[in-house]
């Protein structure tokens, strides 16, 4: 054996799990955030991978804005229950309700913003010192400046500024009592390397990013799934299309991709061709240039 | 990646590299022309970077604008933290660990250059071989990049003039002789315009080269690991309580040298048992290898008492054990290095305390002269010190392998990372 040659997807996998079992190692009480999208399914794969035969030794924990898919919910508590894992919900309805979060009025209401709170307050609730995110560098400008160990601070605050530097392979989780940290093994994942790696590993994955006929209407040229609680302008017409998702958020936030693809192979195609990134249609980066730094100082995903 | 060609991409190789260059040498531009060049900037950030560049009143789109993260860094037009940029060709994959020039340089440039396979040296042609280019060849030097690619950039300014390329060539040959490179390339290069960058230049007929990028996509990079010898630090103690898995115990970690096969003769340290591997496993599946840098799960024929700081090691070739510990040390803190202190040490999967023995000398990193009468070191010095464990630690030196052979140094009372070690 003199070549050492590893596909890019092996080492990428490689680096996760050794990133996972760091976080087993180092920390009492992992949760793992998870959103029913493709990054957080392919991080529970990883975690089932790091730890076999062994159960991974992480919560989920699911921040619920209330607006969610329905297909999300139901893949959620499918994949819960297959794995037998504990499972925690933080609700964003819960905060509204106990006069923790306002709720935003208007045409572009939110509860994405909400999320900070309500995941602040899971994490105090269940004693969480760390929560592993399936962020990517790739996905925005300020996440390319994130650690794979980014320490928060008692209020869950990041200081992007002052981060700890990270060398070779050596991850330091210590911390002082009441601050904890996010860990983000998909740093160095791409958008194009999770769908192949989905498609490597044959990972199952929601109906919503597969083609499917949906109501939707458009605006400012992006299309969104109408629902109950979205309110149209007075120009906005619902029409039906058939729609996938390229990313799972929050109904409100989520921009629809007109597709008629229903295999990963046309999906990974799609993906090559797209000129536009994976977060282009997502309304909620779309607020200010510095939207998600901001939201992320604060104690975002 | 206009056609999709599955097992082409299941099989691209990953190449991870740093950009090191100083204020004004053009390095944000050079990213910036890289990733355009290559079609990896998506119409949404264009747009974003068409915007900024017309609201700072420039002519043309700024290319340097791709790579500022944080508002901070937009506001002050500067670079503040090692940003990571991905790009893909149908090649080769690649990560770009994009260090600022100024603030921070060595904390941050040895950051981005830990990981790395290969370093990009920017040298302004008007300026030639400066003090800032001895840093970051003794930096790269010093964290053992294998690959170096010295760019000599704003070959527009000198009118793309071969006598120029060829006296800067010289003069960094002539610096190189004291630094430990093993591979330099240099190409002429203008960032601004493309020459060489991705596309061959018009305007160096002379240079027959490759462009920037064709070498990226070449150079050999299956020898820089360490494939000779045989070290796996263990990560975590895999027990199921499972009835199927009844009697399982196996060794998570990531293999950190050469590579270990079903039946091979170990010996676990700190304790010093020997054994052989009974398994090598994955996700449901029992195998019989595994290869440097690969994540697997090692189950041994002898119930033995290992435990998360522990090492599998060949039994017939040991790694150095020790408690007085030799190294390179680059500081990253405001508090400066204390001579009788002590830390906490991570090496490996194992955390240590350490006292600090003794300092020899503080490196000069512009001259690469050794000064033993101002030993203080301070944020952002390099120095030569001695240190001992509490508990011995396993190591190979950091020129043979660059996982056994680096460590971290952390404060106590903070838990803010302070430094990083190379051992000699």
């Amino acid at each position: 054996m003199t070549k050492t040659q590893i596909n890019h997807l092996r080492e990428l996998e490689n680096e996760s799990i050794h990133i996972m079992r760091e976080v087993g190692a180092q920390f009492e009480n992992p949760a793992l955030l998870f959103s029913g999208g493709k990054d957080s399914i392919v991080m529970v794969h990883l975690a089932l991978k790091a730890f076999w035969p062994q159960k991974f030794p992480f919560t989920l924990a699911h921040i619920d804005t209330g607006h969610n898919f329905e297909e999300t919910i139901l893949f959620r508590d499918r994949l819960v229950e297959d794995l037998g894992a504990r499972l925690v919900v933080g609700s964003v309805q819960q905060s509204i309700d106990d006069g923790k979060a306002t709720e935003e009025t208007g045409y572009s209401a939110s509860r994405n913003l909400l999320q900070t709170g309500t995941l602040l307050d899971t994490i105090e609730t269940h004693k969480f010192d760390v929560a592993l995110g399936g962020g990517r560098r790739d996905e925005e400008k300020a996440r390319a400046k994130e650690r794979f160990f980014s320490h928060r601070d008692e209020f869950g605050q990041w200081d992007p500024k002052n981060q700890r530097p990270e060398l070779w392979n050596l991850f330091n989780g210590r911390m002082n009592m009441g601050e904890h940290f996010r860990v983000f093994p998909l740093s160095n994942w791409t958008e194009m390397d999770i769908w192949q790696y989905i498609y490597q590993e044959n990972i199952e994955m929601p109906s919503l990013y597969y083609t499917h006929k949906r109501k939707v209407f458009n605006r400012e040229g992006v299309w969104l799934a109408w629902a109950p609680f979205m309110n149209l302008k007075p120009d906005e017409e619902i029409v039906e299309k058939d729609i996938r998702c390229r990313t799972i958020g929050d109904i409100s936030c989520t921009g629809l991709t007109i597709s008629k693809a229903d295999n990963l192979v046309d999906i990974i195609r799609e993906i090559a061709a797209t000129r536009v990134t994976e977060r282009g249609s997502r309304s909620d980066d779309k607020r200010s240039e510095a939207a998600m730094e901001d939201r992320k100082k604060e104690g975002y995903f | 990646m206009s056609e999709f060609d599955s097992e082409a991409y299941l099989n691209m190789e990953l190449l991870r590299f740093t950009t090191a260059g100083s204020v004004d040498d053009g390095k944000s531009t050079l990213i910036g022309r890289l990733l355009y060049d290559s079609k990896s900037i998506f119409e949404d950030q264009l747009e974003t970077i068409q915007r900024d560049s017309m609201r700072r009143g420039n002519e043309h789109i700024d290319l340097a604008l791709v790579t500022d993260g944080l508002r901070a860094e937009r506001e002050q037009g500067i670079t503040i933290d090692v940003a990571y940029r991905y790009f893909a060709t149908p090649k080769r994959k690649f990560i770009i660990a994009d260090t600022p020039g100024h603030i921070q340089y060595t904390r941050n440039m040895v950051t981005g250059a830990s990981t790395a396979n290969l370093a990009v040296v920017l040298i302004d042609a008007r300026l030639g071989v400066l003090e800032q280019t001895m840093r970051h060849s003794f930096i790269a030097s010093l964290l053992q990049i294998p690959h170096l690619l010295v760019c000599i950039n704003k070959m527009d300014l000198v009118d793309f003039d071969q006598i120029v390329f060829e006296k800067i060539k010289a003069d960094f040959n002539k610096v190189s002789e004291k630094l430990a490179i093993k591979d330099a390339r240099f190409i002429p290069i203008s960032a601004l315009f493309g020459d060489n960058v991705v596309h061959p230049s018009k305007n160096m007929d002379w240079f027959k080269g490759p462009t920037l990028l064709q070498l990226l996509e070449s150079i050999d990079i299956t020898s820089d690991r360490n494939t000779q010898d045989p070290r796996f630090p263990v990560q975590y103690v895999i027990r199921p309580q499972k009835p199927e898995f009844h009697d399982y115990r196996g060794y998570a970690g990531r293999t950190a040298g050469g590579n270990f096969k079903k039946g091979d003769a170990v010996t676990v340290l700190p304790s010093g048992i020997n054994t052989r591997i009974s398994s090598i496993d994955r996700y449901k599946e029992t195998g019989d290898q595994v290869h440097v840098s690969e994540s697997v799960t090692i189950q041994l024929e002898d119930n033995i008492d290992i435990s998360r700081g522990d090492m599998i090691v060949g039994s017939d070739n040991q790694p150095q054990q020790s408690q007085e510990i030799d190294l390179m040390i680059c500081w990253f803190n405001e508090k400066a290095l204390q001579l009788s202190g002590k830390y906490a040490l991570k090496h490996t999967t194992r955390e240590v305390r350490v006292v600090i023995k003794s300092i020899q000398y503080k490196m000069d990193v512009n001259t690469l002269e050794e000064n033993t009468e101002d030993k203080t070191i301070r944020m952002n010095d390099i120095g030569r010190i001695m240190i001992k464990t509490t508990k011995p630690i396993f190591f190979d030196p950091y020129t043979t392998n660059r996982i056994t052979g680096s460590v971290i140094i952390i404060d106590e009372a903070t838990n803010e990372t302070l430094g990083a070690g190379m051992i000699l």
